[in-house]
């Protein structure tokens, strides 16, 4: 269990870097969620049209010349603008950090899709002659592409690579730099997820031909997870990133801490494709909760997967069911609800938008349920509104993907 | 193109590869790796650039005489001197 752990097997969240459809910083970011506003807004792609989307507005130049910008992709733009963030923040002496003992684990959903979609675009004007496919293709479609494109950013030389997780990857990222830091392979980790897919049209097009694309008059509408209207996934961009240390390290130096990680859990369902299974879904909270050495009502808020989907929302809404009963103490929220499914980038940003709770005890809301669909009815579902608790000790945040991977991460009150 | 307007493509091709620099001081007669941050990938960006816009094909052999303003112009007036500038 890791809540018994010595102070160099504790891992704290010291830094948060983020850029969200609806906020460039962590307070920007928050201060939308607590005031209702959205981030999605209409996209159009080719070949897809016009279509909703969430789109991300940082300031690419923040940390890049324009000549980096050209030759990296946006997944790897997205990641040096987080983990740039993400190193300020934490307020760690980063030139004097050993650049050989800080390691680098990035969750995506996908990556490379978008550079093969521009390549093959741009084939097409020339009759399909390979001769033009550009020599930039493989570096920018490897898949260690974000993680990597950081450590040339950041003269970072300790390990790096992405995490394949498909929408758990946030979790996954932010698990694989803990364990990493257990193992000490690493000092300071930076991890989490990015998202560059509304630059793919398969994307788009796939979830379309799913059924389960959102579409909408008002895009701030479109993503309405839970509620009995909803019509599907609104995709989005997006990134955050957090500086890990250990317990030992961030005390050491007097380091802000937002968070410990209590648990985690990551399982398969080993059932469908893209059905989920609340069995095991329930289980990797279980088991998540097992690693914390809590119960669950001694939760106080549990951040959702859920992505507007009829079957995901019903199913991700049992498994709460059966871990947490009719708890009425344990808050339940939906952050996609205000800036779409960042898939890559989901869990981890999930996350970040209710640590905050722990300072302010405040929950904010799932927006967008006009019409709460019976079939996700839970005592604590906080909807429309934020609601307030007199304390949160314990944030819940669940990450689920296709093919079956489940991942729950247990954040605790520093 | 005559010599002109094969040097102002390639200064074109070179502010979008290199959109960092401040090519106004560019000298002709230095190598552009001695005066601009260009890498290996750079080069290639300028043969890819020539081949799509140009169908100029240049032999991998031959990248050396893209060293300099001067030396890629010379090496390209004969392969580019029928083509009319758009």
């Amino acid at each position: 269990m890791i809540c018994s752990a010595q102070d160099d097997q504790r891992i704290v969240i010291t830094g948060v870097g983020l850029t969200a459809p609806n906020g460039d910083t962590l307070s920007d970011y928050r201060a939308a969620l607590l005031s209702g506003k959205s981030g999605v807004d209409r996209y159009n792609i080719r070949y897809v049209g016009d279509t909703l989307a969430g789109q991300c507005h940082f300031d690419e130049l923040k940390y890049q010349k324009r000549k980096e910008l050209r030759r990296g992709t946006r997944a790897g733009s997205v990641a040096i603008y987080c983990a740039n963030e993400a190193i300020t923040n934490s307020g760690i002496d980063f030139p004097n950090v050993d650049p050989t003992r800080v390691g680098v684990y990035i969750g995506v959903t996908e990556h490379g899709n978008v550079e093969t979609e521009n390549e093959i675009n741009e084939i097409k004007a020339f009759d399909y002659d390979t001769k033009v496919w550009s020599h930039h293709h493989n570096p920018r479609t490897v898949a260690n592409n974000p993680a990597g494109e950081i450590t040339l950013n950041m003269g970072i030389t300790g390990p790096h690579y992405t995490i394949g997780a498909a929408c758990a990857a946030g979790n996954a990222g932010m698990i694989q730099g803990a364990q990493m830091l257990m193992l000490g392979e690493c000092d300071l980790a930076v991890a989490g997820g990015v998202s560059e897919s509304i630059h793919t049209f398969g994307i788009f097009a796939g979830f379309a031909s799913q059924g389960a694309l959102a579409e909408n008059d008002d895009p701030t509408s479109a993503s309405r997870p839970f509620d009995r209207d909803r019509n599907g996934i609104v995709v989005s961009e997006g990134g955050c990133l957090y500086i890990l240390e250990r317990y030992s390290d961030a005390a050491a130096r007097g380091a802000k801490i937002y968070g410990e990680l209590a648990g985690y859990a990551m399982n398969s369902d080993a059932s469908d494709f893209v059905l989920p299974n609340p069995e095991q879904q329930a289980r990797c909270m279980t088991m998540a909760l097992d690693r914390a050495g809590i119960n669950a009502n001694q939760v106080d808020l549990v951040s959702t997967h859920a992505t507007a989907t009829t079957s995901g929302d019903i199913q991700e809404c049992e498994a709460i069911r059966r871990v947490f009963g009719d708890s009425k103490d344990t808050l339940v929220n939906n952050t996609k609800s205000f800036i779409g499914h960042a898939m890559g980038a989901a869990g981890s940003l999930e996350l970040a938008g209710n640590l905050p709770a722990f300072d302010d005890g405040v929950c904010h809301p799932t927006i967008n349920v006009e019409n709460l669909d019976p079939d996700c009815e839970l005592a604590g579902l906080v909807l429309n509104e934020p609601r307030e608790k007199k304390s949160v000790d314990y944030i819940l945040n669940n990450s689920f993907g296709m093919l079956g991977i489940n991942s729950a991460v247990i954040i605790k009150k520093p | 193109m005559q010599t002109d307007e094969i040097r102002e493509e390639i200064l074109d091709i070179l502010e979008s590869i290199a959109p960092d620099e401040d090519l106004s001081t560019l000298d002709d007669a230095v190598n552009f790796r001695d005066q601009l941050e260009l890498d290996s990938m750079d080069f290639l960006d300028i043969v890819m650039e020539l081949r799509k816009r140009h169908r100029v094909q240049i032999p991998e052999d031959d990248y050396v005489e893209l060293a300099s303003m001067n030396s890629t112009v010379t090496y390209l007036e004969p392969l580019m001197k029928d083509i009319v500038k758009a």
